[in-house]
């Protein structure tokens, strides 16, 4: 009963938070319309979503979406930095292939958009069979650094949330 | 504490306002479209995102009450920026094709951007089964 009214509980609940964020205050009328629409749309759209990643660790999303929050603020003051102080000449942009452990769809566009968000990264494209990123830094001296740093900070722990 | 409150909410506007002129600075001054992709993804969102706080920060102290559209603004924000950012590469590397001056990609395809067009056609990836 439970599992055929909340078919897909994570839509529901994100759609009750965002739905309460959207009213922008907190009333009781409002919580009952958004578990109406929590309830309703994952039935409509399931036909959509026929194999969705199952979570192994959700409890682990909360300390990556930290991380990536910090590396956020971290990553505007370095780009704010070399915009401003590097001159053009000394700019070191590379290409790098960033290869991939993970296999699952949705973990391969988290990490792709973590990339694109964090220092000096943005992820251009992926290899034909979904093996590999192909990431444009703006100033590494050192790009197999670079790689490392996104295999072991994030790759890593969506492994553990996704795999 | 209505002066601290101020300063606060001030400084956090000018933050926004010096992030979202180096974004923007950036845009002018880098050499090249790929170089340019990374001021306005990064620089600004840290500009938008002090000014979503400076008003929620505002709301709280000298209204008294909660807001809360600022965070979604922030998830939307945080959302859709990496896409911008892939389509505009995207379009770049179908634009020049500077297929020579990019890295191996260590499999045994080529970059999606380069397939060619009948294999473009093929489903990229379905779950559980690569292609290879």
């Amino acid at each position: 009963m439970l599992r055929k009214l909340f078919p897909h509980p994570y839509l529901t609940l994100l759609l009750v938070i965002s739905w309460l964020l959207l009213v922008n205050e907190y009333k009781l009328g409002s919580l009952v319309f958004a578990l109406i629409l929590g309830i309703i749309i994952p039935m409509m759209t399931a036909p959509y979503w026929p194999d969705r990643p199952i979570l192994r660790n959700p409890a682990a999303i909360i300390g990556y979406v930290l991380i990536v929050l910090y590396d956020i603020v971290k990553s505007n003051f370095i780009v704010a930095g070399i915009v401003l102080f590097t001159p053009n000449k000394k700019l070191q942009s590379t290409w790098i292939t960033v290869p991939l452990e993970l296999r699952t769809p949705e973990a391969i566009t988290v990490l792709a958009g973590t990339i694109t968000m964090t220092p000096g990264t943005v992820t251009a494209d992926m290899s034909g069979d979904g093996r590999a990123l192909l990431v444009h830094c703006l100033h590494a001296p050192d790009p197999d650094s670079v790689r490392d740093e996104i295999k072991t900070r994030y790759e890593a722990r969506l492994m553990r949330i996704f795999e | 504490m209505s002066l601290l409150s101020e300063i606060i909410v001030s400084v956090l506007l000018v933050a926004a306002g010096v992030f979202g002129l180096v974004g923007s600075f950036g845009l002018l001054k880098l050499p090249d479209t790929m170089t340019r992709l990374h001021a306005p993804t990064k620089a600004t969102t840290l500009g938008v995102g002090s000014t979503l706080l400076a008003s929620m920060l505002y709301f709280l102290l000298f209204q008294g009450r909660l807001s809360w559209h600022e965070l979604m603004i922030t998830m939307f924000l945080l959302l859709t920026a990496p896409i911008t950012a892939n389509f505009i590469a995207k379009a770049h590397l179908h634009r020049f094709r500077d297929q020579e001056t990019l890295p191996d990609t260590g499999t045994p395809d080529d970059w999606a951007t380069f397939e060619d067009e009948a294999k473009e056609m093929e489903p990229v990836m379905t779950r559980d089964t690569p292609r290879r």
